[in-house]
């Protein structure tokens, strides 16, 4: 059976199914029968000291119950609310829970538009970026102009004068026949510059989402690649309907190429071994092997399913752009722009080379509890003379100790994350002074 | 007033046609193709119009239109600004702004009305 994404229906499911009164179940976590109920029917919010009580009554993990509650639909719906900013009716951000179980149907629509409205702001402001910022597109606009404007008066002086110099008509006869063929390159030139670009190339999607539909449909996993005899990168991609644009199957040829190496490194059979033997563990991985932790962070998250714990992992270069993400429920990860400057993964960028572990919690309405594996990694792909090129990053893993009260607060993106005395914020956030 | 133009432009084929419009028109016309040491050439045989392009080699023609609205002696210089990029902005500094490409007559008339109205003002 499919499982709610609301808290209070999932407490409701678990409360019959093992056939508990909820007067009993009130009483146990110390609250009125009538609070529960509200709390079933998702008109109360349920708080973290409250929620451990319901899942110890309930027999259950609190992860049971706080699972989803940061659902992509309520994500969706935040945005929602966020890209509002400004309009004269404040959505009602505190009562979200109440809107998704009363309208689901009004809810997955408004959410779903959202992210449409989303594709298409980045589609409208990659094509304008293209037009203004395009070298080629401007040099050769700029070409057609000069031309035509070469053509337009010569041809006019040709026109219009009558007692013109044989030697001046001559010389301007030779003008306009070279400005006229070059007029005609230029415009060829901007045809087929239109007629190359690809179809699929509009900016709906970025190449690291098209390349992340890809992974996300293999589950991150390519099986191809752990043999001994791999077939070539590029029948690996031929005809992949996610990788529509050029860009985005460069960038999965290089992953493959990556992929193959650590697949070299650290052979499958022993590593998925050695996982289960010392856990998903990268420092103790990493001393195993004698293979860098980059290369055991990307090993971890594209195991097989029936092997892999459950990983996330983001990956950034220098500049805090996201180049790789495996997303995992719970965690949010930008789609575009940057995290919470209180992730490790941006730490790390400032002290490559060393192996960061940091226990966090996670902002939400029920936080949750992570533990973060940080490691930054340099190289020198130009040799002495080119620049050190850095990436940065960072496995996400669920808690599976209990809360020990040192875990470092961190959130989602600043503008959507609700901890009002965060003192790194960078934007004011939409779920504080709204009565949320 | 006098009735020299200065004419910086580096398509060789559109000074030409200007240069030859404007001559007809009785103007004594010196042409100069690149950006980067107009401003010299400008100092060293001061015009009575400048025909100034946007888009050259060196320099671009708004940096050498500052230049040249910094110092006294050519504030009030009238200059028309030949832009590839529409009229939606004057440059700073500019007396008028023509767009490519033009009609001749535009050329023309524009030179000599940024011509009178500074002899007006003397």
């Amino acid at each position: 059976m499919a499982r709610s994404a609301l808290t209070g229906t999932r407490v409701r499911e678990r409360r019959l199914r093992i056939g508990m009164k909820q007067a009993d179940l009130a009483r146990s976590s110390g609250i009125s029968p009538a609070y529960l109920n509200l709390i079933e029917h998702n008109r109360r919010r349920v708080g973290a000291a409250l929620l451990t009580a319901l899942a110890a009554a309930l027999g259950i993990e609190e992860a049971a119950l706080a699972e989803g509650a940061e659902s992509a639909l309520m994500e969706g719906l935040r945005e929602a609310a966020a890209g509002a900013a400004g309009a004269e009716t404040v959505p009602e951000i505190a009562r979200i829970e109440e809107f998704v179980s009363r309208f689901p149907g009004w809810a997955e629509l408004l959410s779903a538009r959202q992210a449409r409205v989303g594709a298409l702001e980045r589609a409208v402001e990659a094509l304008s970026e293209r037009m203004a910022h395009d070298p080629f597109l401007s040099a050769s606009l700029h070409e057609v102009l000069s031309a035509a404007t070469s053509v337009r008066s010569t041809a006019a002086i040709l026109a219009e004068s009558e007692d013109i110099d044989p030697i001046w008509r001559e010389r301007f006869h030779g003008n306009i026949f070279d400005d006229s063929t070059r007029l005609s390159e230029a415009a060829q030139a901007l045809v087929t510059f239109m007629d190359t670009t690809e179809a699929g190339e509009t900016g709906l999607s970025s190449p690291q989402e098209e390349v992340e539909a890809w992974l996300a449909r293999t589950e991150y996993h390519l099986a191809a690649l752990e043999r001994s005899h791999p077939p070539a990168a590029e029948a690996l991609i031929a005809g992949v309907p996610e990788l529509a644009t050029g860009a985005a199957r460069t960038l999965a040829l290089a992953h493959i190429t990556r992929y193959r190496a650590d697949a070299l490194a650290l052979p499958l059979e022993p590593f998925q071994r050695a996982v289960a033997e010392l856990g998903a563990d990268p420092a103790a991985l990493s001393a195993r092997f004698g293979v860098a932790p980059s290369a055991i962070f990307r090993r971890l998250v594209t195991l097989p399913k029936a092997a892999a714990p459950a990983l996330g992992m983001v990956v950034c270069d220098a500049s805090g752009g996201v180049t790789f993400r495996r997303p995992l429920p719970g965690f949010s990860l930008p789609r575009h722009g940057a995290g919470c400057p209180l992730w490790p993964l941006y730490e790390v960028l400032a002290r490559p080379a060393v192996l960061v572990r940091l226990p966090v919690e996670m902002a939400g309405r029920v936080p949750q509890r992570f533990v973060l594996h940080a490691f930054a990694e340099t190289s020198h792909p130009g040799g002495y003379d080119g620049p050190q090129v850095i990436a940065a990053m960072m496995l996400i893993q669920p808690a599976l100790t209990p809360r020990s009260g040192g875990e470092r607060p961190v959130g989602p993106a600043c503008r959507i994350c609700p901890r009002a005395a965060c003192v790194a914020r960078r934007e004011p956030s939409i779920l504080i002074g709204s009565g949320a | 007033m006098g009735k020299n133009v200065l004419l910086i432009e580096d398509e060789p084929h559109i000074a030409e046609a200007i240069r030859y419009v404007l001559t007809r028109d009785g103007w004594q016309v010196a042409s100069h193709a690149y950006g980067g040491d107009a401003i010299e050439v400008i100092r060293r045989s001061p015009p009575d119009v400048l025909v100034l392009d946007v888009m050259l080699p060196g320099r671009s023609g708004h940096e050498i239109l500052a230049d040249l609205r910094r110092d006294p002696a050519f504030s009030d210089l009238p200059v028309l600004v030949l832009s590839a990029r529409g009229l939606q902005h004057m440059p700073e500094g500019a007396t008028r702004v023509m767009a490519k490409p033009f009609a001749n007559a535009e050329m023309v008339s524009a030179v000599r009305a940024i011509a009178d109205a500074r002899g007006a003002r003397k």
